[in-house]
């Protein structure tokens, strides 16, 4: 079972809840997919001890071969190739911004002289390792790097559908969070009970409902702000899964990189119990859905 | 006209209610929200919108069923999947399609259609506090960069055409596309940080990102009496690469009910707090000015 923890809003307690329920359950794989800011590892403390470069594939012109026709940036639906015609007895030449490039292919499969090759680009890292009995995988984006999706997509290839997957994805609502949730089997979004909590978890719930992921709540720092969040969930039939109240003494301890269950025993049963409502909403959800199915 | 962009690399540090104390505390200034996918500034200025824009960008392909013959080369040239054999025809999944276009060029019978994506709105608003301009990405759409540049060429006209000093920018968490799109031009980047241990790792990874971009900038410390240990190690680091320390800000209840009355924080209480966000304005704009 594949569960991913996100947010909308960042600084929810995404981590903290995706670290601690892991190490309640012990014997899972954690992913971190949140490649721009790379936090999990500062708390589960994995013994890193695989580096891969993540890379994508961007054009290179084959000069001797190339017309400059121009059909490569016509083609380039990211403006990533400009084409110099030649001009006046001066030779044409060939930009090739690769930040921009998608690495879909149209450019090489397109030229019509088979003048562009793709070579490799190196946009960030994958790094795995074991913290435990915790397998553990994250990436991390090289600074200055604008696109995460496809080092996202390449930390996601070290899952190992036989165990129980955990998944810290990023922030907000776009691109990388959708890219970190596909394919999850339930989504536990963790939000806090103010205005800003609830304005970022409606969105992140209606990307989950286009997504057709079964999703529950954790409302963290559940005694601060209003009870707007409540009254959502309870008219949205989103199921509150847990509540944390705010405690200085924890966030203390988030603040050194302790985690709550290492100080409270209590907690681990918590989050032990957690997983296991989890799994209840997403049996009882499959089953709702298949009903409705076969109609 | 000055740009200032308030970012954190880390997600939840108090960006937001920093910036929204700025509009009560700058005079003179545009206000712009580009986290575009996760707005939240528009909850304590309380606009009241003037002009409402569509933003399109982008394309997704849609096959027509009644034209294809299901030779399924698309799917084989889809660098993304995103074309599946749904029963008997091909079809797009839009939340996979990077909108590319190749599919479409090579459908040996033109079956397949790039078609334009609706990917948010913006607005130019009016507040309290003067000019505000923001945006709301759609549900699962992409080019958030975009839609924050777009945004940012909307304020700074604002600004030029009223003659204003600052335009002041709430900027997304993390490194990637929509920050790099808040960033850049910019003259000074304030970077909100907490004394935690993910506070400070995410910390030199957004300071290694405005060096990249050579955007100067400085750093307010947010809540630092949680950890007066982490927060003197965030000192240091700044202290070493010649980062200014802009502010602290300590912690408070009092920050949560202040969102729920929906006011910026400088607004709603006279606490050491509101002390604290009011020193850290006066040195970005003493900074600002050339002074130090």
């Amino acid at each position: 079972m594949i569960i991913s923890v996100a947010s909308g809003k960042g600084g929810t307690g995404k981590t903290t809840v995706a670290v601690n329920l892991a190490l309640a359950l012990g014997d899972v794989q954690f992913i971190d997919c949140d490649v721009e800011e790379p936090n999990a590892h500062l708390f589960l403390k994995p013994d890193l001890t695989e580096k891969t470069p993540a890379r994508v594939m961007v054009p290179e012109i084959i000069e001797e071969r190339c017309t400059y026709c121009g059909k490569c940036a016509e083609v380039c639906a990211f403006n990533s190739i400009a084409v110099i015609p030649p001009n006046a007895g001066t030779k044409g030449g060939v930009l090739v911004f690769s930040n921009l490039c998608h690495s879909c292919g149209a450019c090489s499969l397109l030229c019509p002289e088979g003048a562009i090759r793709e070579v490799h680009r190196e946009i960030g890292v994958v790094e795995t390792g074991q913290a435990g009995s915790i397998r553990f995988a994250h990436g991390r984006l090289h600074i200055g790097e604008a696109m995460s999706p496809p080092l996202i997509r390449q930390v996601k290839r070290h899952i190992d559908r036989t165990r129980t997957i955990i998944i810290d994805a990023p922030p907000g609502t776009s691109c990388p969070v959708i890219n970190a949730l596909d394919g999850s089997d339930y989504c536990l979004l963790v939000t806090e009970p103010t205005p800003f909590g609830l304005n970022d978890l409606v969105l992140a719930v209606e990307v989950l409902r286009v997504m057709k992921i079964p999703h529950g709540l954790v409302i963290n720092r559940c005694d601060i702000g209003d009870d707007k969040v409540e009254t959502y969930a309870r008219e949205n039939e989103i199921p509150v899964l847990m509540r944390i109240p705010f405690d200085r003494v924890i966030a203390e301890f988030y603040s050194r990189g302790i985690n709550i269950i290492e100080k409270d025993r209590d907690y681990a049963e918590k989050f032990r119990t957690l997983f296991k409502d989890i799994r209840n909403h997403y049996e009882t959800d499959r089953n709702h859905q298949r009903k409705r199915g076969h109609g | 006209m000055k740009q200032i962009v308030i970012i954190s690399g880390k997600g939840g540090t108090g960006k937001t209610i920093f910036t929204a104390s700025l509009a009560a505390l700058a005079s003179s200034k545009v206000m712009v929200d580009c986290d575009v996918d996760a707005a939240d500034l528009h909850l304590l200025l309380n606009p009241r919108i003037v002009e409402r824009h569509e933003f399109r960008s982008g394309k997704t392909a849609w096959i027509d069923p009644a034209l294809c013959t299901a030779c399924g080369n698309c799917a084989e040239v889809c660098r993304f999947h995103s074309i599946d054999e749904g029963g008997d025809d091909f079809v797009v999944d839009p939340l996979a399609c990077e909108g590319c276009g190749l599919c479409a060029r090579i459908c040996p019978v033109e079956a397949i259609e790039m078609r334009e994506n609706l990917c948010g709105e913006w607005y130019i608003s009016e507040t309290a506090y003067g000019p505000f301009v923001h945006a709301q990405l759609g549900i699962a759409q992409e080019n958030s960069g975009k839609l924050v540049a777009c945004v940012r060429e909307a304020a700074k006209g604002i600004a030029q055409s009223r003659h204003l000093d600052y335009v002041i920018i709430d900027g997304s968490p993390g490194i990637g596309c929509p920050v790099l799109a808040s960033l850049t031009d910019t003259n000074l980047a304030v970077i909100i940080t907490e004394p935690t241990v993910s506070g400070i790792h995410d910390l030199s990874r957004i300071i290694d990102l405005t060096r990249h971009f050579q955007i100067p900038a400085g750093v307010v410390i947010n809540k630092f009496d949680l950890n007066l240990d982490n927060a003197e190690e965030i000192e240091r680091l700044c202290d070493s690469i010649g980062i200014e320390i802009m502010g602290k800000i300590s912690f408070s209840v009092e920050v949560p009910r202040s969102l729920v009355k929906g006011v910026p924080f400088v607004e709603f209480s006279r606490d050491p707090v509101a002390h604290e966000i009011t020193s850290a304005w006066n040195k970005v704009a003493s900074v600002l000015a050339g002074g130090r």
